[in-house]
């Protein structure tokens, strides 16, 4: 139908212009990453300058030439890799028990504990860094994994907790009670069938602490002060250009690249989880 | 042995209410006990409590010679099949089925050919890989029996398992729970609020009302000796037809007669009392020969005939004012309507299918007043049933 095709192409189209607009940073910081020192200010019009006239590997190698003591990366890499990950799964641990209790059972000072983490997760993050360099320091935890660990799960398990507790809520009690008749104990039906049923909301909540965590600028850069511990959102403000007054625009570019792509496949691997509809239509019963 | 016994059992809750009030039980082994009662009664409560997903307040719980009130759900070895069924989503059929048994240690070898056994008597044999999203609502439900029967528990604890289905497979459903129960001989506890389910099932049946237990017995004893007037309301369908008498000299006067008491409520002075005549008890005059002596004949105009096919009911009101009593209007609340059942004026006769009378008839109809049933209005009690 013509009719059919044509609208087709209309809305491809649409979509495509929009997918443009909203990749475009991306798509930039892309090409930007693919240029020589020289030619990242040339170009005239906007495609002369969108596509590059050189393309070269140059930045993304010299990020990793002198291994895990002389490169500027892999050591910051490695920090933000490992912190994140570590910060996501106590996260997510915490934040399963503490929802679990929340949605299933009535407890005095529940409603004063939810009304907590809310007001710590809108708390602004900036005016605690002071204190927090000065209490690091002195609890020698300035410039180690712990010191970003705990202000991220202290910022981030509000959001998980209250993700955990609607997905939670949704999860007959039945099940709960049916697994105890079948003889399980509360940890032992809390494993087997809660936490698999309420997977997509594991993930919906390991996502955003993540994100959080890898992302995070303020702590990093406040908090740490060598590779010893620094992320790489921190670590990219130190990278240096060939002479005291050029910028490395094309490391800087390449170093965000390899930072935005564990992200993207973790979303896109996850994402499909979340929208399985794991309980979809088998609750009742 | 498994039987189950409860003394004095209460459920309190923190502000006061009583869900379950002194309730004593004994349920034998093997025997297919039915609690049943309208909504709020308290029936699913005291079956909570029996399988240790309520605490007891007060009193104690016996399964077999055990005491259990302080031990866990898991320890008591019972099996419960749920309202809605509780399945496993994320399970397959056949993992639903196998986790009480893995979760007793139970070795795989052993529990694949339970499994295989009960999908056989279930024909759940086809199924054994879905997983119940893909399944329809009478399977579900036998997945769930399933889930108990391969526990080989001590008891069976069923909350409401077939009121999830539709009519005609409820029906069908009813003779299967009935059939399994028997073969396996396995002490059953049942909760329904669907009295025919309760007369059909059950070797014995408990009615209970607002958290006390009213009567239980066979539902023979039920039907035909009921303790009060609840139970003789509840029980039977179309429910028994209530009218206000006068209790005076040995003899009874009703709304379209005077019949002489019966041996139990003939001594005490002159009183008013409730009675009770089921719509069986009617029939029409011309069909009746033999029994006429036992009976009384009278007049009635006919408001509606409903002809079933293999019975007639005939609609029809007494002229007297009718009857009030908490437990009737209760009855009505819960069967949904705004009138007493039979408390009203108007009484629903059972008739052969024979009969010819039709709406509208100045009919002459017979009661067998042998079959009366007298109850004294304030307390509801019988005064003819032992």
């Amino acid at each position: 139908m013509e009719r059919g095709t044509r609208e087709y192409t209309l809305w491809s189209i649409g979509i495509l212009i929009v997918l443009f607009f909203a990749l475009m940073p991306v798509l930039w910081i892309i090409s930007l990453s693919l240029k020589t020192p020289a030619t990242i200010t040339e170009g005239t019009t906007f495609w002369d300058r969108f596509i590059p006239q050189d393309i070269t590997f140059e930045n993304y190698e010299s990020l990793f030439t002198g291994g895990l003591s002389e490169s500027p990366f892999i050591a910051p890499l490695i920090n933000s890799i490992l912190i994140a990950i570590i910060a996501t799964t106590i996260a997510i641990v915490l934040a399963a028990f503490a929802a679990y209790a929340i949605a299933r059972l009535d407890f005095p000072g529940k409603a004063l504990i939810l009304a907590g983490a809310l007001a710590i997760a809108m708390f602004p993050a900036i005016s605690t860094v002071g204190p927090l360099f000065d209490m690091w320091r002195t609890l020698g935890l300035y410039d180690t994994y712990p010191g970003l660990i705990i202000p991220y799960l202290t910022f981030s398990l509000p959001l998980a907790i209250y993700t955990l507790v609607a997905f939670f809520r949704e999860i007959p009690w039945d099940l709960e009670h049916a697994a105890q008749v079948d003889g399980a104990t509360p940890y032992q039906a809390f494993r087997k069938v809660i936490i698999p049923l309420a997977a997509p909301g594991v993930f919906t909540a390991a996502i955003l602490v993540f994100i959080f965590a890898w992302n995070d600028f303020l702590f990093a850069i406040s908090l740490t002060s060598s590779d010893a511990s620094r992320t790489v959102p921190a670590a990219l403000a130190f990278f240096t250009g060939e002479s005291q007054f050029t910028q490395p625009t094309g490391n800087i570019a390449a170093a965000a690249v390899i930072v935005t792509v564990p992200i993207i496949i973790f979303v896109l691997l996850f994402q499909r989880r979340i929208v399985s509809g794991l309980t979809a239509g088998a609750v009742k019963g | 042995m498994s039987e189950i016994t409860l003394n004095g059992i209460t459920k309190r809750y923190g502000d006061g209410f009583e869900a379950v009030r002194d309730m004593d039980l004994e349920i034998e082994d093997g025997e297919f006990m039915i609690l049943v009662g309208p909504s709020g009664c308290g029936k699913s409560t005291a079956l909570r409590m029996i399988a240790g997903l309520e605490d007891i307040t007060e009193g104690e719980l016996r399964i077999g010679d055990t005491v259990v009130n302080q031990i866990a759900p898991r320890d008591r070895d019972i099996a419960m099949v749920f309202q809605n069924y509780a399945l496993y989503p994320h399970m397959s059929v056949r993992e639903n089925m196998a986790f009480p048994l893995k979760l007793a240690g139970v070795d795989q070898g052993t529990i694949d050919s339970k499994i295989a056994d009960v999908a056989k008597v279930l024909d759940l044999e086809p199924h054994l890989d879905r997983k119940p999203a893909n399944l329809s609502g009478g399977q579900r439900q036998r997945v769930a029996m399933g889930r108990a029967i391969v526990r080989d528990p001590k008891a069976f604890l069923m909350d409401e398992p077939l009121s999830n289905l539709d009519a005609k497979l409820r029906v069908q459903m009813r003779t299967e729970v009935a059939r399994l129960q028997s073969e396996l001989g396995t002490t059953t506890v049942y909760v329904t609020h669907d009295q025919t389910e309760a007369m059909t099932l059950g070797d014995r049946v408990a009615v209970m009302r607002a958290g006390v237990l009213q009567q239980v017995g066979s539902p023979a004893d039920l039907y035909g000796n009921p303790k009060n007037l609840f139970v003789a309301g509840f029980i039977g369908s179309p429910a028994m037809n209530f009218m206000p008498g006068r209790i005076a000299g040995g003899k009874v006067s009703l709304p379209f007669g005077e019949v002489s008491a019966p041996e139990s409520a003939r001594d005490g002075d002159e009183r008013q009392v409730i009675a009770g005549l089921r719509p069986e008890s009617f029939e029409d005059v011309s069909l009746v020969r033999e029994e006429r002596d036992r009976g009384v004949t009278f007049t009635a105009k006919l408001d509606l005939v409903e002809s079933m096919g293999s019975e007639k009911y005939a609609y029809f009101a007494l002229g007297s004012e009718g009857v009030h009593s908490e437990e009737l209007e209760e009855l009505a609340a819960d069967a949904g309507l705004d009138d007493v059942p039979g408390g009203g004026d108007q009484v629903v006769a059972r008739l052969d299918a024979a009969s010819g009378l039709k709406r509208g008839d100045e009919a002459e109809l017979w009661v067998d007043t042998s079959r009366l049933h007298l109850f004294d209005p304030e307390s509801g009690q019988s005064l003819t049933s032992g």
